[in-house]
């Protein structure tokens, strides 16, 4: 039977194709501890829900004997799949062939499922693992990074956009990830960087190893150019799958609504924030002891930890926590930890998400560093992200907020829905011992007992500000709380503002301070 | 994961551990950790006119002063090659040369201090 000889026929191809680079190469990749291009597709994907195009497109480049190479797939998979039910479209280079390197018909087939991720309005995982642009390709692979870059910056907002770096991610390449919402890393498998440790050491002179230069753990503690870190592919599979779950498909929809699983009983949430400000806790046990299930899913965690971002559940709906860390420098506002937050408040007003605010800081961060690194410009993204976000803003002030901490962490000012805080709140320009020694400056330098009389001023002024009820007094604060009524009225709030809609003036864009 | 929730809990023996890691903000000590970036903070100094300092890592290519010479605000003292470029660095004062690091072939770092001027 012809039929059945032609089927045959495309089987065998198929199986060649399967192959990729071949069984030679299969093995270093293995060796490395990495899988194939198509097993990780497969492993984030449900099970049989993976349609994959293009597996027999094939290069025409003729120069430096690249007419003579064969290119199965030419060395990136793409498709179509389901995570948990959901539609996806995923791409992933294949390192097995020709390192995963980016030549011309490799970025039209990554721009072919690019449009159509956002034609479908479905989110987009990249899988990255390529040496870079293909040389013998010359310029045309170069046409194609930016055939790439602009299709995500395009989807930006529209689509949640996923970046997997599982091997190497160099040069003008590492722009796909950046450009895009989340970039997931792999301890000793990622390496990401615009020139690498040789390009370094020839023109520089200084010498570095690769994981030390762009390394997973570099990206996730240091240069905030990635937001979740796992130490193997497994790991990293299962953190997407999480992700996924708590984003909608794209922003005209909401996120899925399921079951409302009630907080850890052994969360004691009126034990957990220490009455003296001065002394640290974590404010994941707080947000723990809100969200449903106690699940909240930490974003960025080896980054900037001072500043504590990630999604949870409220009701079974989706929110994201922005919460200042009392633990680590004291939870102030810096160049990077506004830059977390801001970044992240922007994420959650695109995807109608609601923003669920812990307030406990002590102003921004002093210092000669901060202020020439742009603290000012940097701290400003926040008021910005506040100020511009129309979802949903729910505020509750724990403990500290002074001076200009309070303003931006969410404040009524910034036109914050509802305003919640503790008995515990201290809503002041700033600390009682600052405010002292400015206020009572004379009174306190022309006492024969200055230490005393500074003591009794930081008193009177404790007694007076440090508290809720000033706040409270002009409206700033919606209603003072008990710790234990805060999941009720978060629930309460979010359902209120439920169909909140704010029109916004006429503009192309904004102009944030990037 | 290599940090773990837990890590953040402190337990007493944490807490007299950390009894140092503490950080003033308006006149206020708080019991908190340190970031790595913030202890490593560089102290400012302000800028010297009289240091001829590499901008860029990158190879001393020709030296045009000597110990002992006097200089004009604005006259080459050396050339540095870096990132494909020949940068002229220029004194920023009038003055003596009082000290020259680097001959021709020299490759340096960044913020290496080249040479010393003195002024009159």
């Amino acid at each position: 039977m012809a039929l059945e000889k032609k089927i045959r026929e495309l089987k065998e191809k198929r199986e060649k194709m399967l192959l990729g680079g071949g069984e030679e190469a299969i093995g270093k990749q293995k060796a490395m501890g990495k899988n194939t291009a198509r097993e990780r597709i497969l492993a984030i994907l449900d099970d049989g829900s993976f349609s994959e195009y293009d597996m027999f497109v094939e290069h025409d480049a003729r120069d430096f004997g690249m007419d003579k190479k064969h290119l199965p797939s030419d060395g990136v998979v793409i498709g179509t799949g389901t995570v948990s039910g959901n539609p996806v479209a995923i791409f992933a280079q294949d390192f097995t062939v020709a390192g995963g390197s980016l030549g011309l018909m490799h970025s039209r087939k990554i721009t072919k499922i690019m449009d159509h991720a956002l034609k479908m309005r479905i989110p987009l995982i990249g899988i990255n693992d390529s040496g870079g642009a293909r040389i013998q390709e010359g310029v045309n692979s170069l046409a194609g990074y930016g055939e790439i870059f602009f299709r995500n910056t395009i989807s930006s907002g529209v689509i949640p956009q996923i970046s997997v770096i599982l091997g190497p991610c160099a040069g003008g390449a590492v722009y796909s990830p950046a450009l895009t919402d989340f970039v997931f890393v792999v301890d000793n498998i990622s390496k990401m960087f615009i020139t690498g440790p040789e390009v370094i050491k020839t023109v520089l002179g200084e010498e570095i190893s690769m994981e030390a230069l762009g390394g997973a753990r570099v990206h996730c503690e240091t240069s905030g150019n990635a937001h979740f870190f796992s130490e193997s592919e497994d790991e990293c599979f299962s953190q997407i799958k999480k992700l996924i779950s708590f984003l909608p498909r794209n922003n005209e929809v909401r996120a899925e609504v399921v079951e409302t699983v009630p907080p850890d009983s052994s969360y004691d949430i009126d034990r957990i924030v220490p009455g003296d400000p001065t002394l640290p806790y974590d404010v994941r046990e707080v947000i723990r002891a809100v969200v449903d299930g106690s699940d909240f899913f930490e974003i960025q965690e080896m980054y900037a930890r001072n500043m504590v971002i990630g999604f949870g559940r409220l009701g079974g709906r989706t929110v994201g926590f922005v919460a200042n860390q009392p633990l680590e420098m004291a939870g102030v506002l810096d160049v990077d930890s506004s830059d977390k937050a801001a970044r992240f408040i922007r994420y959650c007003d695109a995807f109608s998400i609601p923003i669920i605010t812990f307030v406990d800081l002590p102003g921004y961060l002093p210092g000669i560093d901060q202020e020439h690194a742009g603290v000012i410009r940097h701290g400003a993204k926040v008021l910005y992200s506040y100020s511009e976000a129309t979802v949903p803003k729910l505020t509750v002030i724990l403990r500290k907020a002074y001076g200009g901490g309070y303003i931006a962490m969410g404040s009524r000012h910034l036109r914050a829905d509802f305003v919640f805080a503790w008995p515990t709140a201290e809503i002041a320009v700033m600390g009682p011992e600052g405010a002292a020694n400015i206020i009572f400056r004379k009174e306190i330098t022309s006492a024969s007992d200055p230490d005393e009389v500074r003591r009794q001023k930081v008193e009177e002024y404790k007694e007076k500000f440090a508290n809720p009820y000033v706040a409270a007094s002009r409206g700033y604060v919606d209603s003072v709380i008990e710790p234990s009524e805060t999941r009720r009225l978060l629930l309460h709030g979010l359902e209120v503002s439920s169909g909140k809609h704010v029109q916004m003036p006429f503009k192309k864009h904004g102009i944030p301070p990037f | 994961m290599a940090y773990h929730p837990s890590d953040y809990l402190m337990t007493s023996d944490d807490m007299e551990k950390r009894a140092n890691d503490r950080l003033n903000i308006d006149h206020t000590w708080y019991i908190t950790r340190i970031s790595q970036r913030h202890a490593a903070r560089k102290p400012y100094a302000p800028a010297d006119p009289g240091l001829i300092s590499s901008f860029i890592p990158g190879t001393v290519v020709e030296v045009m002063v000597s110990v002992g010479d006097t200089v004009n605000e604005g006259d080459d003292i050396l050339i540095l090659d870096a990132m494909k470029m020949k940068n002229r660095l220029k004194s920023h004062i009038a003055g003596k040369v009082t000290a020259v690091n680097v001959k021709p072939g020299d490759r340096v770092s960044k913020g290496a201090v080249l040479a010393v001027i003195e002024c009159c």
